[in-house]
């Protein structure tokens, strides 16, 4: 944009260089788009330098303890949130494993002619809505109508199948499963709502032109449709997991808060934001410390699930074109 | 959405006016936060106080003892509310001096879930406190059975329901668990959390209505709630055995021999890990309001002592309707006095 | 003419092919169909349960009233209405601008930018965060500096909730904006901002109002952040002839999170007539933003 326009002969012509006007709000319109990323990550960087502020003395005097130690005892000055590590890993991992399939095959459903238009829009906007219900409500809906709709299953897979570790132990009521079940319910909307709208970007060109080569509606939707529409469902992905990863109400009143770590899905277990929003209120001084750390372990584990997955994401790219 | 922007950023504009108005009208408006376990009584006694007290609103949020404490130590709130009292250390931290004021007591019962819904459970002292020892694992364990011949007990494991936040209630319970039996003091202390055992049989939940949901949700559970909160959501609760060897059955008479039990000191900080007496209830404690000795702001100060008053009078008339303990009559008069420190 | 009927011959078996892959078709649409229903299933449970035990309670008192206490019957949350309205507006008027602005960058001026890479996974990391340590910094921020809880406090800590799920989902919009547009809007002479504002924007627009309906939607039902920041207050924001910002303000979803907790049956009704009515006002600002933000190609 630097190099000078090559000015028209005639001044009649169509073709005119922006005018100075033109140029001076595309200047501060770029600056100000520059000043909105800059704000962003000067809010990472403040919400970081918080939290580490405050964690730092636990960092120094806890060191690696914390992240490998199982023992959360403040009457010993024990901190370990190893069991919170694993537990916050494990319920997202399922609860993404869940919504991810169900949120995506909702949004090819409502986005590839299933169902009306009108209808699909309705549909669309109920599950929209579902992102909006407060976590305290999709907790007591856990409480009494998922926990007693899954216990006669969860009892006889335990008996017959015990041997498996995933079913090794009882569900006394709350615990990993019905926690990473609500969890599943809980980010589908936002899953399946950033899905349908990358699905409905696709242009209709491409689908045309699919359906031209002689696909079948499926072929057009598997080999054509979700791979030009992947950016976009990969990042609800993200937005999913990172909702997962940071739930705290729900959580808390589902998964049984327990230190314990066990494959067993009927096992309470605790997560790393649960832990936090459930002693933040009470801590003292020694306790916030390593209840800081832990946040940042939190945030150091989105990045890194993050990285991960983008990595995932390019690998993935890379076979397609192939 | 820009209905909605537009409406905020007059919002704000209008708020750098509206707190001048503010002191011109010479409104005084208190606010508090702190302890969740008399958040019921408070705001009703702040709301009937400030309809019937010109000039003068209060505000309580409940968000747990220790975010009180913080908070007045900030100096984000007027006064604040705990469960357990106020740390020495933190009282030092305050230039302008502190005044704890116990406003209200409560007791913590044991709530259960039992096929067939037997009532009146009795637990001696040493069952209870080793079921949540993880030491008493099944309810037709013989002891249990031998307290309460009458019932029949089924053979399934005890879950064991504690709370999950940070809580006073849990601190009461344990300092309460710990003074009679001393392998809990040992194993786990007392404190606003402690190191539960680690089974998949011991479940926690957050809050008082988090472990009555857990409990009712699940066959052969038992957990502490407050009493209060157990009578009003109508949850089957335990008969305890008390210091001298008595069972008795919570409610506002057995907590109010509690309190007569003890001697309220001069700075106005009693516990009761195990009170004396008969009839006395085990698990009773009083609950606290914080206040600034020196607020800087005399109708501030005023309006403190009022409400202080009010509570004293009118507001302990409602206590046990709400499943408190209304405070014994001498502490009243303590309290009255002492509160005249707030200035 | 032998040139003519030998391919016929040697046409691949179409038919056969064919019925195989549409076998598979049926297949994967009864799937689809499956999943859905599936799906259906707890979003309808969660729903059924939110509108029978809300909707009872449900009356105009509920929306002009102030909350009750204890064992006071009647009352409503119209303060707590107030509030969240106010609060979400100004996270809304933070974030909504500075996450567009953001994502404009990332996807159009710098996508591949040091900067833009920086800032990509800053807001990745954000969406991660538990929403208490968004109520934390704004503590810090803002309620210790001006010394009392306030509903601008509230905002901030809402503000940092929305803003990574305004820029992530602004920028995959933008993103989806077919580059075809683009360059012939070039190639008539526009500058990139004319670019953005006639083309990108308005293209974009409804997939990123679906993003700014997510971030309010939950904004409007967070709990932990405002506990930290806007606390509650049993009074309206309009208060004794003045508007109290500079106050504890009451939100529907901290009312929630209280009466949820509490043993009284009056206080359960409100709380989950108060989850029906915060649903209801996602709803129609749904809606509104479906009628306004229509594709204008």
């Amino acid at each position: 944009m630097n190099t000078p326009f090559a000015i028209p002969d005639n001044p009649d012509s169509a073709c005119q260089p922006p005018s100075a006007k033109d140029f001076l709000v595309d200047r501060t319109f770029r600056a100000l788009a520059r000043i909105g990323v800059v704000l962003v990550l000067a809010l990472v960087f403040a919400l970081v330098y918080e939290v580490g502020r405050k964690a730092l003395p636990g960092i120094e005097k806890h060191g690696f303890d914390v992240l490998f130690g199982s023992v959360w005892d403040v009457n010993q000055g024990k901190y370990g949130i190893l069991p919170a590590i694993w537990g916050t890993l494990y319920s997202a991992f399922i609860a993404l494993l869940i919504a991810g399939f169900f949120g995506v095959s909702m949004a090819i459903f409502l986005t590839q002619d299933f169902l009306p238009a009108k209808l699909a829009a309705v549909f669309r906007t109920i599950v929209e809505l579902l992102a909006a219900i407060p976590s305290v409500v999709y907790g007591l809906w856990g409480i009494y109508v998922v926990i007693p709709a899954i216990r006669p299953l969860t009892a006889w897979l335990n008996s017959e199948l015990g041997w498996i570790p995933f079913f090794g132990t009882s569900l006394s009521g709350p615990g990993l499963l019905p926690a990473a079940l609500v969890l599943a319910i809980m980010i589908l909307p936002t899953i399946a709502a950033v899905s349908q709208d990358a699905l409905t970007s696709v242009p209709m060109k491409t689908k045309q032109a699919a359906y031209g080569m002689g696909t079948t509606h499926w072929e057009a939707i598997l080999k054509v449709m979700v791979p030009s529409a992947a950016t976009g469902i990969f990042g609800s992905l993200v937005l999913g997991l990172g909702r997962a990863l940071g739930e705290t109400m729900a959580l808390a009143m589902l998964v049984g808060n327990a230190n314990t770590m066990s494959l067993s899905l009927f096992a309470p277990a605790n997560t790393l934001a649960a832990l936090l929003a459930l002693n933040f209120p009470e801590a003292g001084p020694n306790e916030v410390e390593v209840l800081m750390y832990a946040a940042l372990v939190l945030m150091f584990i989105t990045l890194l699930v993050n990285v991960l997955g983008s990595m995932i994401m390019l690998y993935a790219q890379r076979g397609n074109k192939q | 959405m820009k209905r909605l922007m537009k409406s905020a950023a007059l919002a704000v504009a209008v708020s750098l006016c509206a707190t001048s108005a503010a002191f011109a009208a010479e409104n005084v408006r208190l606010t508090g936060s702190g302890a969740s376990f008399p958040a019921p009584i408070y705001l009703t006694w702040f709301k009937d106080f400030s309809k019937n007290t010109a000039g003068v609103t209060v505000d309580y949020q409940s968000k747990g003892s220790g975010a009180g404490v913080q908070d007045f130590l900030n100096k984000t709130v007027d006064f604040a509310a705990s469960d357990s009292a106020m740390s020495e250390a933190d009282i030092a931290k305050v230039g302008e001096g502190v005044q704890l004021l116990p406003m209200t007591a409560g007791e913590i019962v044991l709530a259960y879930n039992l096929p067939g819904n037997p009532k009146g459970l009795k637990l001696p002292r040493e069952v209870y406190s080793n079921i949540f020892l993880g030491k008493i694992t099944q309810w037709n364990d013989p002891q249990i059975a031998a307290a309460n011949p009458e019932l029949k007990l089924p053979a399934t494991p005890i879950t064991v329901v504690v709370r999950a936040d940070s809580s006073g209630t849990t601190a009461v319970f344990t300092k309460h668990l710990s003074a009679i039996n001393a392998d809990f003091k040992q194993g786990l202390g007392e404190g606003n959390t402690v190191n539960w055992p680690a089974t998949d049989k011991f479940i926690k939940s957050p809050k008082n209505d988090g472990i009555t949901a857990t409990v009712r949700q699940t066959p052969g559970a038992i957990g502490y709630i407050e009493y209060g909160f157990a009578k009003l959501a109508k949850v089957d609760f335990a008969v305890l055995q008390n210091k001298a060897g008595q069972y008795v059955v919570p409610n506002a008479e057995s907590g109010a021999e509690a309190l007569a039990a003890v001697n309220m000191p001069e700075n106005l900080v009693a516990w009761l890990p195990d009170p004396d007496g008969a009839k006395s209830y085990p698990i009773t404690s009083y609950t606290w309001m914080i206040f600034r000795k020196d607020n800087g702001n005399p109708a501030k100060a005023k309006a403190m002592r009022e409400m202080v008053e009010y509570s004293l009078t009118k507001g302990q008339t409602i206590a046990d309707s709400m499943g408190y303990i209304p405070l014994p009559a001498s502490v009243v008069d303590q309290v009255r006095k002492a509160s005249a420190n707030i200035q | 003419m032998t040139d003519l009927t030998t391919p016929v011959a040697a046409l691949p078996s179409l038919q056969r092919k064919l019925e195989g892959r549409a076998l598979r078709s049926v297949l994967l649409t009864t799937l689809a169909w499956l999943a859905a229903l599936v799906a259906s299933v707890p979003l309808i449970s969660v729903l059924y349960m939110l509108i029978t035990r809300g909707g009872a309670r449900l009356s105009l008192e509920v929306f002009t009233e102030l909350p009750p206490t204890g064992f006071e019957m009647g009352g409503g949350f119209g303060n707590a209405m107030a509030g969240t309205f106010v609060m979400v507006g100004i996270a809304a008027a933070i974030a909504v601008p500075v996450g567009i602005l953001a994502a404009v960058f990332l996807a159009e001026l710098g996508p591949e930018s040091k900067l833009a890479n920086a800032a990509r996974f800053a807001a990745k990391m954000l969406t991660g965060l538990p929403s208490i340590l968004a109520g934390v910094f704004a503590y810090a921020l803002v309620v210790m500096t001006t010394g009392t809880y306030s509903a601008p406090a509230g905002g901030v800590a809402l503000a940092v909730l929305m803003l990574p799920i305004v820029v992530l989902t602004a920028e995959e919009s933008m993103k989806m904006v077919p580059k075809i547009m683009k360059d012939a809007a070039y190639g008539m002479g526009c500058t990139r901002a004319q670019v953005i504002w006639k083309i990108v924007l308005p293209t974009g627009l409804p997939a990123i109002l679906t993003g700014v309906m997510l971030a309010v939607a939950r904004a409007a039902g967070e709990t932990a952040p405002l506990l930290f920041t806007a606390l509650f207050s049993n009074y309206w924001i309009y208060h004794d002839g003045s508007l109290a910002v500079m106050n504890p303000t009451a939100s529907l979803a901290v009312l929630i999170y209280n009466f949820s907790g509490m043993p009284f049956d009056n206080q359960l009704e409100l709380a989950w007539a108060a989850s029906l009515v915060l649903v209801m006002i996602v709803l129609v600002i749904n809606i509104l933003s479906r009628v306004f933000g229509k594709p204008k190609y």
